[in-house]
């Protein structure tokens, strides 16, 4: 208990901290933001397809694409993270170190770092997507008050989860020279299974099977379809929900193990 | 307290030739070589002590010193630092011990010090009013004023140095592990921060276990030396006595009025050098007494001053290939 409240105690001052570097790093900061514009890309794509004439895509027409890759890009923007390259950069460098030394426990601290960056992409991203999302297709978002509370809940599944997966493939960092190849290997299976190339219900029957089973889906689709009322049963969404938050506990956990089993091998290079 | 067993600690290397073919064999073959960067070294040091750790480069100081901070795990032996043992990371720990690594920093680049001492201050759960009055303390002490509210990259080497002491004595830690805290900097700051550390190590009475290439960090701050080569343990005590044992000579440096005949300093010991009236000899230990007498009562001396040799030369004889350290053997 007594960790969990120093823990607390620190958070103000690491969000205040998070948030001076994000606006110290501002042109890195929107550069990064670009790189997750392309669900408006593939907006473009499918909007003039589904155009055509008594073209239809499962449920998606144009109003429904238009809504489903804003939603992507609000969701991206929001849990998107470059945590992979930061904890690769800080083994690569030695500069781990200093985050060891310290009596939180380092996955804290990044989070803080990341979650403080958030309010800065909403200030940049997310006016600008909102206004375009509800003036193209604003009869499709959810209002009922559980269902949104559900949003929320799964926003934050999603961020965590997104958070924790980057976490883990950062960490793999202690075991080979750098994991930013993994991740390029995990940015592939993402894009398809997560949503975030196509929407799922597009995909072939066999990869939407792999799709629901998968925890990638949760990063992203899930709080996308729910946002844009795709979940017309309450029971629906609670029981998806439930799955996301296990997958962020499984993963949390798979995070820490390869960190903890990563961390003995640490050389802590330089210096 | 600081105790240490038989620490090993071994490191699994990749090696290969330079050049593309070399490059292309190692995707498929990769050659790898265990590396025994401490190979069982064992000390004590109490509360208070200020100990010199020195050895060649790739001796195996800093790896211990990443040991000891918990950074690194033993590959066997055991470590203890205040009770704790160090590489389970314990918070309260961490809390009593501070690293500072002079080739690398911990301030916010792109953010004022401040900043960082105000996370750090949040991390290590330090009160309000205890962070205050230490930096206020530390501030007067490093001369920090107008120092903090710079962004890190604008501070120059020395100014950055003093900021990283600051960031990483907030929390009044009792252990510290100073591995190159002078590195680069000028006489001056290096002075400044020798003074600092002496008064640190007073006032807390604080461990303090230091790490440099410059001698005078050693002379000016530690009684006591560990010396370590290859990652083994050669040499554990007073510095003097490491000195006399290794060295069992003094310089001697005379002054002269006038021209002294020739041959006459060649009898009194070696010349180490003679210019301009200025003569300097080296003379054994036990012949330092009559040797002085006879300058004074016989030759033109003005001035005359007796200085150990530089550590800078006991160490190149320690380290020197070949060479056995039986005299720092005995001297431990």
């Amino acid at each position: 208990m007594t960790r969990v409240r120093a823990t607390l105690r620190a958070t103000p001052t690491m969000l205040r901290v998070g948030l001076a570097e994000t606006v110290a790093y501002r042109v890195e900061f929107v550069i990064w933001m670009l790189t997750t514009t392309l669900p408006l890309i593939m907006l473009g794509l499918w909007t003039s397809v589904a155009s055509e004439p008594g073209k239809q895509f499962a449920q998606f027409g144009e109003r429904e694409f238009v809504a489903y890759y804003i939603g992507a890009l609000i969701v991206r923007n929001l849990t998107g993270s470059w945590v992979v390259w930061q904890i690769n950069e800080e083994i690569r460098r030695g500069m781990l170190s200093f985050r060891l030394l310290r009596p939180i426990h380092p996955f804290v601290t990044y989070a803080a770092t990341h979650i403080s960056s958030v309010p800065m992409r909403g200030l940049v991203a997310l006016p600008f997507a909102v206004i375009l999302l509800f003036s193209t297709a604003g009869d499709l978002i959810i209002t009922d008050p559980a269902l949104i509370g559900v949003l929320a809940a799964s926003l934050l599944g999603a961020w965590l989860l997104t958070f924790f997966m980057l976490v883990m493939i950062g960490s793999l960092g202690l075991f080979v020279d750098k994991s930013t190849a993994v991740f390029d290997v995990y940015m592939g299976i993402f894009a398809v299974l997560s949503g975030y190339l196509i929407p799922l219900a597009l995909l072939p029957d066999w990869a939407q099977s792999i799709a629901r089973v998968a925890p990638f889906r949760y990063m992203l689709a899930f709080p996308v379809e729910l946002a844009i009322g795709f979940y017309h049963a309450r029971g629906d969404a609670l029981r998806d929900l439930g799955v996301q938050w296990l997958w962020v506990t499984i993963v949390i956990a798979a995070a820490l193990v390869v960190w903890r089993a990563g961390i003995r091998r640490y050389e802590a290079f330089g210096s | 307290m600081i105790r240490v067993d038989d620490l090993v600690k071994t490191f699994r290397v990749h090696r290969r030739p330079a050049g593309l073919g070399a490059a292309i064999r190692s995707i498929f073959h990769r050659k790898y070589e265990i590396v025994r960067a401490v190979a069982g070294v064992s000390f004590k040091i109490e509360r208070g002590e200020r100990v010199g750790f020195l050895g060649p480069n790739g001796a195996g100081k800093t790896t211990t010193l990443k040991v000891l901070s918990g950074l690194l795990h033993p590959t066997a032996g055991r470590v203890e630092v205040n009770g704790f043992e160090p590489r389970r990371r314990d918070p309260a720990f961490l809390k009593g011990i501070t690293l500072v690594m002079g080739q690398k920093n911990q301030l916010l680049w792109d953010l004022p010090a401040a900043e960082t001492y105000a996370l750090n201050r949040a991390l290590f759960d330090v009160p309000r009013d205890e962070y205050r009055e230490t930096l206020d303390e530390l501030s007067e002490l490093l001369d920090l004023a107008n120092l903090s509210t710079k962004p890190t990259r604008q501070l120059s080497l020395g100014e950055r140095m003093k900021c990283e002491l600051a960031a990483a004595l907030l929390h009044r830690p009792r252990t510290l592990f100073l591995d190159e805290p002078t590195i680069g900097l000028d006489v001056s700051m290096q002075v400044a921060i020798r003074e600092f550390i002496r008064s640190y190590n007073q006032r807390y009475e604080a461990t303090v276990l230091l790490t440099s290439h410059y001698m005078q960090d050693v002379t000016a701050l530690c009684p006591r030396v560990i010396v370590i080569d290859k990652g083994s343990l050669i040499y554990d005590g007073d510095l003097r006595a490491l000195v006399r044992k290794v060295h069992p000579n003094k310089l001697v440096s005379f002054t002269m009025a006038g021209p002294i005949g020739p041959g006459e300093l060649e009898r009194l010991g070696e010349v180490v050098s003679s210019e301009a009236g200025r003569v300097v000899l080296r003379v054994p230990q036990d012949r330092l007494r009559d040797l002085v007498s006879h300058a004074l009562a016989n030759l033109p001396v003005v001035d005359l001053s007796v200085e150990d040799p530089p550590v800078e030369d006991i160490m190149r004889e320690l380290f020197r290939p070949g060479s056995v350290p039986d005299a720092a053997a005995e001297a431990g």
